[in-house]
């Protein structure tokens, strides 16, 4: 037994402000604190399993319509309505009663987004109480939590909550006396990207290799070993007990029409105040960036930043006043995605940061999918060469036309995963591209992101 | 630990597994192949205990080796293919032995960003090993290039074996962590 973080946190969780009735504090509450994640103190300090005792009391339906009103949308990348997702589970007719699943996907593999582990890490008990509200709501019995395989160090600490849950009868066979009974597995996961894919996520579960499945049949007929099942992100399901604490139709007030509550966005980059951000949804990038992040650590400007995790389309310096909600990004033409926000500097080479993107998926590309897996090698090798000043004008255009031939002819979003960057870095830095290919160098002169002795 | 292999001809191809290093372990202790039954025991299909065995096997085998992978299958009565291919799916499941210290540096873009493609190469440097390469030779390193360690925000980032996970590493951060390796405070690979 090690693992459990003794030492200081040097990640930053809040701001100033940061749990006033403009920033109300759901999620992130005492993060940075060791010993937040006690039962004692989630009990004591942050109104602990109250929903969850109001939440038995509901029938399981009303509990549904209640996260209906508050119109959360899931915040694992889609932005999937959360109410309208757990109706979707088929329920038990006098003939046939059903085994169903809740699924957690805790495998937070996103470049850029690292806000479920803060959450793991600070309120696992809240993720706990959220678990057992869902599993009432949909008459589930057992929910899975699929954590990535690396963060052993917080499977130690989350099998611990799960050990005072059980002792206290929040989890168990018959919670609080409601004759509602609800088990949590924990399930490690071993390096795979795609695991974060719902689909490939319950392959993994079942013990197979990670490979995304064909839809429909979608999970809520046919998900886990069979079973209808419904897979929630660790954000949207630690979102649950603040709604019934405060009330759906209260917590639908928060942030912007269709885009309710907070969402914890997660700024990396070249800023100077990097860390994580809970904030209503629908403020200006601009707001996240300059002003509570510090814009960039030496002055120097903006040039490019992801909004929405690796796997959104980039936006210049022009699209910085773009509300940050799933509606106003996708307008924007990128994506709020997994709420990732990477800052990058005048000074970062656009080609090897394009290429160090798409060597990530040509590496996590599961090889199910030939446009995929043949696809995202092609466009590695051709930026290598570009890169490495052997690039061709022509060689443009064939990304430009790799893009149509891999996006949207896969099982799974990771094919347009890659060209959603891709394309757009192409589209709005084209000058940089030209200047490397025919002065066979950067344009400009920042720190390299690529080492002389990588191993892919 | 690196046991040289017979030479690969025509008449004799090798199966894929075949060229994989050899382990010293063979079998399963028996405890371990009560904890894998424990856990296949919890899921509505022993399928699912494919990943938790393998990393059990990780664990006792030092690297999930084509015996670590055969050995799996006989504790969960399934098929070698199936464990196979599960196990050379997953980059966690090291098909080849790694050192004492296992360093895993994140080159992803964050990262990149304040510095972790000139982490990596001072992690090389200082260890005399190049990423994917093996351990080196006194068995003490080896280095693995991965992809997001989910610690964007605090980059550049490393983790050695399972338990040391440290953000905002620079060179005396660094030096630091390879110190505590040499005098054992950190607890070597798959213990």
């Amino acid at each position: 037994m090690a693992a459990i973080r003794t030492k200081n946190d040097p990640q930053r969780y809040t701001f100033v402000g940061y749990g006033t009735d403009k920033y109300p504090a759901l999620l992130l509450r005492g993060a940075g604190d060791l010993d937040n994640w006690k039962l004692a103190t989630y009990e004591t300090k942050h109104e602990g399993y109250i929903a969850l005792k109001q939440a038995l009391k509901m029938e399981p339906s009303a509990v549904i319509e209640e996260m209906k009103t508050s119109s959360l949308r899931g915040r694992g990348g889609a932005g999937f309505p959360c109410g309208m997702k757990w109706s979707f589970m088929p329920k038990d007719t006098p003939e046939k009663k059903l085994t169903r699943y809740l699924v957690i996907n805790a495998d937070e593999g996103e470049p850029g987004t690292f806000k479920d582990r803060a959450i793991l890490e600070y309120n696992p008990h809240q993720m706990i109480e959220g678990i057992v509200i869902a599993c009432h709501a949909m008459q589930a019995h057992t929910a899975f939590v699929y954590i990535r395989g690396e963060f052993l160090w917080l499977i130690e600490k989350l099998e611990a909550a799960l050990d005072e849950a059980r002792a206290k009868g929040y989890l168990g066979k018959d919670i609080l006396g409601s004759g509602f009974g609800c088990e949590i597995i924990v399930h490690r996961g071993a390096g795979a990207y795609i695991c974060g894919e719902e689909t490939a996520l319950l392959n993994s579960l079942e013990g197979r290799r990670g490979e995304p499945r064909v839809k429909p049949p979608f999970p809520a007929a046919k998900g886990a070993f069979g079973q209808p099942t419904t897979i929630n992100n660790v954000e949207t399901i630690a979102t649950v007990p603040p709604i019934f604490r405060m009330g759906g139709a209260e917590y639908a007030k928060l942030g912007t029409p269709k885009n309710s509550g907070t969402r914890v966005f997660c700024v990396s980059g070249h800023v100077k105040r990097p860390g994580l951000y809970e904030l209503p949804l629908g403020l200006p990038l601009d707001f996240i960036i300059n002003e509570l992040a510090g814009g960039t650590p030496t002055g120097k400007k903006i040039k490019c930043v992801i909004p929405g995790g690796a796997s959104a389309p980039v936006f210049d310096a022009n699209d910085l006043d773009c509300p940050m909600d799933f509606d106003a990004v996708r307008n924007k033409g990128s994506m709020a995605g997994s709420g990732g926000i990477i800052v990058l500097d005048e000074d970062t080479c656009m080609v090897q940061a394009c290429l160090r993107l798409i060597r990530f998926y040509a590496h996590e590309s599961c090889g199910q999918c030939t446009p995929c897996r043949e696809g995202c090698n092609w466009m590695e090798m051709i930026l290598n060469r570009i890169e490495h000043g052997e690039g061709r004008m022509e060689d443009l255009d064939l990304l430009a036309k790799m893009t149509p031939r891999i996006a949207g002819r896969t099982l799974c979003p990771l094919g347009d995963a890659a060209c959603g960057p891709m394309d757009s870095m192409l589209k709005k830095f084209r000058a940089e591209f030209e200047h490397h290919i025919t002065h066979k160098e950067c344009a400009v002169k920042g720190r390299t992101l690529l080492s002389a002795v990588g191993q892919h | 630990m690196n046991h040289p292999l017979p030479p690969e001809t025509v008449d004799h191809p090798m199966a894929p597994g075949e060229r994989l290093p050899k382990s010293e372990r063979t079998e399963f202790s028996a405890e371990a192949v009560a904890e894998i039954q424990a856990i296949a025991a919890k899921y509505p299909d022993k399928l699912a205990a494919t990943l938790p065995a393998l990393h059990i096997a990780q664990r006792d085998f030092g690297f999930v080796s084509l015996a670590a992978m055969k050995a799996v299958a006989k504790a969960l009565s399934i098929p070698e293919g199936h464990v196979f291919g599960v196990a050379s799916f997953y980059t966690m499941y090291q098909k080849h032995p790694v050192g004492k210290f296992h360093i895993q540096v994140c080159t992803n873009l964050p990262c990149a960003l304040n510095g972790g493609a000139q982490l990596l190469e001072k992690v090389c440097a200082k260890t005399g090993v190049k990423p994917g390469q093996g351990p080196s030779r006194d068995g003490l390193w080896s280095i693995e290039e991965v992809e997001c360690l989910a610690s964007c925000g605090s980059g550049p980032c490393l983790q050695v074996n399972a338990d040391v996970y440290e953000e905002f590493v620079d060179e005396p951060k660094l030096d630091e962590i390879m110190d505590a390796c040499k005098r054992g405070e950190v607890r070597p690979w798959a213990q």
